[in-house]
């Protein structure tokens, strides 16, 4: 049976990890390569890593930090953060990354995603969406889910996958952060509607919430950060939790 | 031993995978190169009917057939060491005598099969303990349980998770992203 995947989301500024770091047993929790081993080893499915340098020229020593990821993993891994044409991709996929993610430029210019599936194939491609409620309405935000865009979250949803998206990572700005849970009857009206596979993102405070998601969200896949980071919750006690209540998850 | 060059989506991550377990190989596309190797890899991501094409300009499709050495293809590598593809129908280089079909998307089934599944009913050159244990896969295409399975997933249908005839090996799975178990696949193939 497919298994349900849990996937660590590592921030990374100018070469290093942010957000507070509070592992035990890791010598330097700022250096993305180490935490990365330590969560696969620790049964994370596939890790998302998102860079949020500030300047163009930080990014560009970014592949050489991926290359260093692959070379040190052995579990699939998703390279998101000021990813806009094919030209920033294929770098990074020689690197050694599977997937990377579009988010703002794919919102920006639709077109984006169509040119990334037919380059490297829709298996490469997770469209990222970051949106909030505003009067009743799931509006598409861009920036980190600061500004608006003219777009709501199911019809994009659907555009983007139409147009070549292999994975839908949905992220609630309402949830985020909040430890309260995800967004699960968005995340069970994006199952409904998509025939590709959604990850929930936003909102994981506990073990439950996880379970929430996989069950009323039907989510694929559950990403969170700093629970994982302040090792309020562990990986492998997770995926048992998950286990007996009859989730299908890796062990 | 030799991992082939061909325009395949995860050489790089083989190649990581291969130092990790600090194997000496070379990667090439030379056939002389690659028919006096100890083992070969014949890697692939990506779509069959091009591939097919380019590894006929080359003809390196002769050379991955008459290979006596053992071989592992790896994903599409193991889709085109079969007889036919569904993919734009395309031939392959057969070698297992075998057709290779497109996964019909049902309900809670999407398409690509992407994501951890368990390997059932090992045998052969799967080592026992893999039994139940999860591999990462990502395809829409697969190869049904024929003659030659040494090891069965199940999505939609049962398919060929691992493959053997003669001195040639496959894995539909991704042994290179499959964590410990991936590991365990790629020593169990170097120990052959």
């Amino acid at each position: 049976m497919l298994s349900k995947r849990i996937i660590p989301c590592l921030d990374i500024k100018d070469g290093r990890t942010v957000k507070g770091v509070n592992f035990v047993n890791i010598r330097d929790a700022g250096d993305p390569v180490e935490l990365a081993s330590t969560y696969a080893q620790q049964g994370a499915d596939e890790l998302v890593f998102l860079d949020i340098s500030a300047t163009n020229e930080k990014r560009k020593t970014f592949a050489t930090l991926v290359k260093e990821i692959a070379r040190n993993i052995n579990i699939p891994f998703t390279i998101g953060g000021g990813i806009n044409s094919a030209e920033d991709v294929a770098p990074l996929l020689e690197a050694g990354a599977d997937k990377v993610s579009i988010n703002s430029a794919a919102v920006r210019n639709p077109g984006r995603i169509d040119e990334l599936a037919k380059a490297f194939g829709s298996q490469c491609v997770v469209a990222a969406i970051d949106a909030r409620l505003v009067n009743d309405q799931w509006i598409v935000h861009t920036h980190g889910g600061k500004t608006p865009s003219d777009k709501e979250l199911f019809s994009w949803a659907k555009e983007c996958e139409s147009r070549g998206a292999g994975e839908i990572l949905f992220t609630s700005m309402d949830h985020d952060g909040t430890k309260s849970g995800f967004a699960l009857t968005a995340l069970a009206s994006l199952h409904e509607q998509l025939t590709i596979p959604v990850i929930a993102s936003g909102g994981a405070g506990e073990k439950r919430h996880f379970l929430e998601a996989f069950t009323s969200g039907k989510a694929d896949a559950a990403l969170a950060a700093s629970i994982f980071h302040f090792g309020e919750i562990t990986i492998p006690d997770l995926k048992h939790y998950l286990s007996q209540n009859n989730i299908p998850v890796r062990i | 031993m030799v991992l082939i060059k061909y325009n395949a989506g995860n050489i790089q991550s083989v190649s990581f995978a291969l130092e990790r377990l600090g194997v000496d190989f070379t990667i090439s596309d030379n056939p002389e190169i690659i028919n006096s190797a100890d083992r070969v890899i014949f890697p692939g991501v990506g779509e069959a009917s091009t591939t097919m094409a380019y590894l006929r300009d080359r003809k390196l499709d002769q050379v991955i057939k008459n290979l006596k050495q053992p071989v592992l293809g790896i994903c599409l590598g193991m889709q085109l060491m079969c007889r036919h593809s569904e993919e734009n129908d395309t031939e392959c280089l057969g070698i297992f005598d075998q057709p290779v079909k497109r996964f019909v998307p049902k309900a809670d089934f999407k398409v690509p099969h992407m994501g951890w599944n368990e390997l059932t009913k090992v045998t052969g050159w799967i080592s026992p303990e893999l039994e139940n244990k999860s591999v990462y896969y990502v395809h829409s295409y697969y190869v049904p349980v024929n003659m030659f399975t040494s090891a069965v997933t199940e999505y939609t249908v049962p398919f060929s998770a691992a493959m053997k005839k003669d001195n040639f090996y496959a894995v539909q799975f991704h042994p290179e992203k499959s964590a410990e178990a991936g590991q365990t696949i790629l020593k169990n193939f170097l120990r052959i």
